[in-house]
This record gives C-alpha cells, sequence and structure tokens, in this order.
C-alpha cells in the first residue's frame, strides 16, 4: 500500500529531522511534525473507508492526481468537462523524436484514446505513455495480474506540468534576480534599491549565515552562488506550489525526481571535493580502537548515501505532505457531504496553508544548510 | 508505487534546468550582485580603515602640536631669560661706563684743575715778584726823602696791589 510507505517515509523523516531540530533548538518544527503525522493519519483512515463507496468521491485518487505529475495543466471542471491548458508531448520512440500536443489525448487517461504519429501508435494510462497494443476489442493497455500495464513504453520527455512548472519558476528567478542585478547599477554607493532592498537580506543570510560558518570564509565564496541558486529554486517552487491558481499550484519540489536530482548534485560535489581527511574518517575513524574502527567504518560508509537520502526524503515528504494535509482538510466537506463542516475545514486549511509558509521557507533553508555542512565537513582540515 | 518512484523526464528536466539556472545566475546575477556587496563592504571596510588611520593621525598631529607648544613655551623662557640677563648686564655695563666715564671726567677736571692752579700760582709768582720788584723800586727811590713816606708808600702800594 502506498499509504503505509508514505507513513513509514514520513515518520524516518521525523526521525532524521528531530536531530536537526534539536540542534537549531527549533520548537516550532517539532509542532509542524505532531500536526503531519495526525493529518497523515486521518488522511490514511478517510482513504480506507472512502474505497468501499464506490459511487462517492474518491478523496485519494483526487489527492494523488494533484500531487502528482501530469500531462496537461488542469484548471477546473466546467459542467463536467475538463479544462486544462495541453501541455507539449516530447517522445523518444523507436522511430525517433516525436512531438503533439497533449490535446490529442482529449483529457483521456485511461488509455482508450489512440494518438497515431510516425506511424506508431500511443495510448495514456495514469499519466504514462505507452505504446498502443493493437487488438479488436479496443483494448490497448494489456494489465497483468497485479493492474499494471505490461505494453512497452517510449522515454518520456514531455514538457509535463512539473517541467512547465520549473520553467516558469526558472522565468521567475531569472526576472528576480536579473533585476537586482541591475538595480545596483542605479544606486549610489553600492546600497540596496529598488527589489535589491527585498532579495539582498536573504542574499546575504544565505552568504553570511548559511554558506560562511561552514565552508570558511575563503572557500564559500567558490560555492555561494550554487547555494544561492539551491535555495531559491527551492524556495520558489515551494512557494509557486502553495498558490492554489494557475499557473501555479504545481507540486514540483515535492517531487521525488525532483529532490532527487538536487540531492544527488548535493552527493557528487560532497564527494568530489572531499578530502584525505573525510575518507580517513569514514573508512578509518582515527583516535578510536581498531575493533570500533572496524565497526564504525560500514556505519560511516552508509552515511554517504544517507545523508543525500534524507535530504530528498525530507524534502519531498514534507512538501508532498504540506498538500496532502490541506487536500485532505478541504476533501473533509466532500466526505462528510456537509456544507456546515466547511467553515472548520476552510478554517483548519487556512491555517495549514499559513504553517506552510514557513515551512516552505524552512525546507528551503535546512536543504541549503546541510548541503553547505555535507560539503563543509568533507573539505575539513582535521587536527588530532 | 508512482510517487516514490521518480520520472526519468522529470531527472532530466530537472538536471537541465537546475544547470542552466545555476550557470546563467551565475553569469548575469551573482556575480553582479556579490560584485556590487562585496565592494560596498570593502568601501565600508576601507572608509572604517581610513576614519581609524585619520584618528591616529590626528591624535600624532595634537601630540605634535602639544610638542610644538611646549618647545615653543620653552623658547619664550629662554628668551625671556636671556632678554633679562642681557638687560641687567646691559644695565650693569651701563653703570660702569658711566662710573667710568665720570671717573675719567673728574680726574681730568681734577688734573686741570691742578694745571690751572699751577699756572695761576706761577703767575701769582711771577705778579708777586713784579711788585715785589716794583715796590722794592719804589721803597729804594723813596727811600731817602722820608720814613713815613716811605710807609705811607709801601701802604698804598699794597693797597692797590691787592690780590684779585
Amino acid at each position: 500500500m502506498f499509504e503505509i510507505k508514505f507513513y513509514v517515509c514520513t515518520f524516518a523523516t521525523i526521525l532524521l529531522d528531530n536531530n536537526l531540530a534539536r540542534m537549531s533548538n527549533k520548537f516550532f518544527l517539532h509542532f509542524i511534525y505532531i500536526f503531519c503525522f495526525l493529518f497523515y493519519g486521518l488522511s490514511y483512515s478517510t482513504n480506507t473507508l472512502e474505497k468501499d463507496e464506490s459511487d462517492d468521491f474518491d478523496v485519494n485518487s483526487m489527492i494523488m492526481h494533484h500531487i502528482m505529475d501530469s500531462h496537461d495543466f488542469h484548471i477546473l471542471d466546467w459542467n463536467g468537462h475538463p479544462v486544462s491548458v495541453p501541455l507539449p508531448i516530447i517522445l523518444w520512440t523507436e522511430n525517433g523524436l516525436v512531438t503533439f500536443m497533449s490535446s490529442a489525448f482529449h483529457h483521456d487517461d485511461s488509455g482508450s484514446v489512440v494518438v497515431k504519429r510516425n506511424g506508431l501508435s500511443f495510448v495514456k494510462y495514469h499519466e504514462e505513455i505507452y505504446y498502443a497494443n493493437s487488438n479488436k476489442e479496443n483494448k490497448y493497455i494489456q494489465l497483468d495480474a497485479s493492474n499494471h500495464p505490461t505494453n512497452h513504453k517510449p522515454l518520456d520527455l514531455s514538457i509535463t506540468k512539473l517541467v512547465f512548472s520549473m520553467l516558469l519558476s526558472m522565468f521567475i528567478i531569472l526576472t528576480l534576480f536579473r533585476l537586482t542585478a541591475r538595480s545596483y547599477a542605479k544606486s549610489k554607493n553600492g546600497e540596496p534599491v529598488g527589489i535589491a532592498k527585498f532579495t539582498e537580506p536573504i542574499i546575504l543570510f544565505i552568504k553570511d549565515d548559511v554558506a560562511t560558518p561552514f565552508l570558511g570564509e575563503e572557500k564559500a565564496e567558490k560555492y555561494v552562488p550554487f547555494l544561492l541558486t539551491l535555495f531559491f529554486f527551492i524556495w520558489i517552487n515551494n512557494i509557486m506550489g502553495l498558490i492554489p491558481i494557475f499557473p501555479f499550484s504545481a507540486n514540483l519540489s515535492g517531487n521525488i525526481a525532483f529532490t532527487g536530482v538536487l540531492a544527488i548534485i548535493t552527493f557528487v560535489i560532497t564527494t568530489i571535493v572531499a578530502n584525505k581527511d573525510y575518507w580517513k574518517h569514514i573508512f578509518w575513524m582515527p583516535g578510536v580502537p581498531v575493533p570500533m574502527k572496524l565497526f564504525l567504518a560500514p556505519i560511516e560508509f552508509l552515511g554517504i548515501f544517507i545523508k543525500p537520502v534524507s535530504l530528498m526524503i525530507r524534502l519531498f515528504a514534507n512538501i508532498s505532505g504540506g498538500h496532502i494535509i490541506v487536500l485532505s482538510l478541504i476533501s473533509l466537506i466532500f466526505i462528510f457531504k456537509s456544507l456546515w463542516l466547511a467553515p472548520a475545514s476552510i478554517f483548519f486549511s487556512v491555517f495549514i496553508l499559513i504553517i506552510e509558509v514557513l515551512v516552505v521557507a524552512i525546507q528551503a533553508y535546512i536543504f541549503t544548510l546541510l548541503t553547505a555542512l555535507y560539503i563543509g565537513s568533507a573539505m575539513e582540515e582535521h587536527e588530532h | 508505487m508512482d510517487l516514490v518512484t521518480p520520472d526519468i523526464g522529470l531527472l532530466v528536466w530537472t538536471g537541465i534546468s537546475f544547470g542552466l539556472l545555476y550557470l546563467i545566475l551565475k553569469k548575469f546575477a551573482w556575480g553582479p550582485i556579490l560584485g556590487a556587496v562585496n565592494e560596498r563592504e570593502q568601501s565600508i571596510k576601507n572608509a572604517l580603515e581610513a576614519a581609524d588611520k585619520a584618528k591616529e593621525e590626528m591624535e600624532t598631529l595634537k601630540a605634535d602640536n602639544e610638542k610644538i607648544l611646549k618647545e615653543a613655551r620653552a623658547e619664550k623662557e629662554n628668551l625671556l631669560k636671556e632678554a633679562r640677563e642681557i638687560k641687567s648686564k646691559l644695565i650693569s655695563d651701563a653703570e660702569e661706563e658711566a662710573k667710568r666715564k665720570s671717573k675719567k671726567m673728574v680726574d681730568e677736571a681734577k688734573t686741570a684743575i691742578q694745571n690751572e692752579k699751577n699756572s695761576a700760582m706761577n703767575e701769582l709768582r711771577n705778579t708777586v715778584v713784579d711788585l715785589s720788584i716794583g715796590i722794592a723800586e719804589k721803597v729804594i727811590s723813596e727811600e731817602l726823602v722820608d720814613n713815613d713816606k716811605q710807609l705811607k708808600m709801601i701802604e698804598d702800594i699794597l693797597e692797590d696791589s691787592k690780590l684779585k
């Protein structure tokens, strides 16, 4: 079951973050986790209940549909018809590159509409594009015993909802900081004017309070651009996810592929810049007896991978969790089929959203801080 | 399930996007921004250093001034002292000179007086000699006439030749 998996994931994250919370004495973080924990439980129980009544509003699939990626940007349903923005589908197939707009599927996600391009036919099933099987009963998707399609898949490089959202965030970030950079030309004595008054304190915060303490004055200079990009990329995407109207609301920073790539970048940098001391502390810990060295080596070795994995899961679970809580609270109205519940439901979802505003900033900060910490510890010169 | 299975397409796009974003921002945003910030920090640092330096210079100047003032004061004292010395010396010299001069004058006067006296004495002696000779002549010429007359004549002569 996915829910249980998710439960475990979140629990693991909570355990990981407990250390962090104690370290930075952030009482608020605990508070948020307790809430998340309660509401995951709630959404889990309501979802299982819901499955018995097939006719009813399916909270689970609604939430999952929102959390996951899709090939078109769904805005709303009008008179029972979905209204969505079509996005380009880019496929690397047996016959080379194939591109068409997602509107060719006519909102179909059950594998019943076939799109023929370059002598190949494609169907979309649960937001995955498959090669269509040609058979007479209009069943283009072949399912196995556990309801997984057995069809082959082309390499899907489509501009999906999340990719679109990412490109939009890039545009916003580039505009924001290009304007900031240009504003300095107008200022006297280099004091911040205009938009720089807003962005400069954050930039200086990352530079002076995140990069410098962990990397040191000299090395920090090299990594500040990376850390700034990382922080703003995560933060802006987090914020965009919180805004519930088109063209925002995509759960990009709560997607494991997104957080995974960022964690991999951190892992690669950490591994490349690591000095002799770093490896020595992993494989042959100095200053402890030999049996202890042998005992610590595998743990420390696993630590190399656990660190980026924890980065990946922390961001993924926190942001997805936030989206799930808000949607679950809104869904309460539909689950109980009562308008009387709406005020409470909306009150709680607004409350959670306000907390989320804080959480998304904290998560972007934590990701950046830990990245700086990992890179810094890999380059640290130890004196014994 | 799907939620924890990374999608290849998104992996690729995220990698490309982040890489591009990093390169573009580094060149066109972080570079100029951090440059401006560093420049400003540097200029503030320089200004502070300059202020410190100026303060130091001012202190040394102040110390110099005091030193100069002290020296000037000492010189003034010296000058006054010298002037006083010169004054007293001048006075004493003048006094001495005056004394010497007056003494000389007195001496000269004394000598002159002596000389005058001597010449007067000589003249007197000559006059006395002349008178005596005249008297003697008259006495001798009238001696034979009358004794009384002789006496009266002598008295007259003496009366006439009273020392002027």
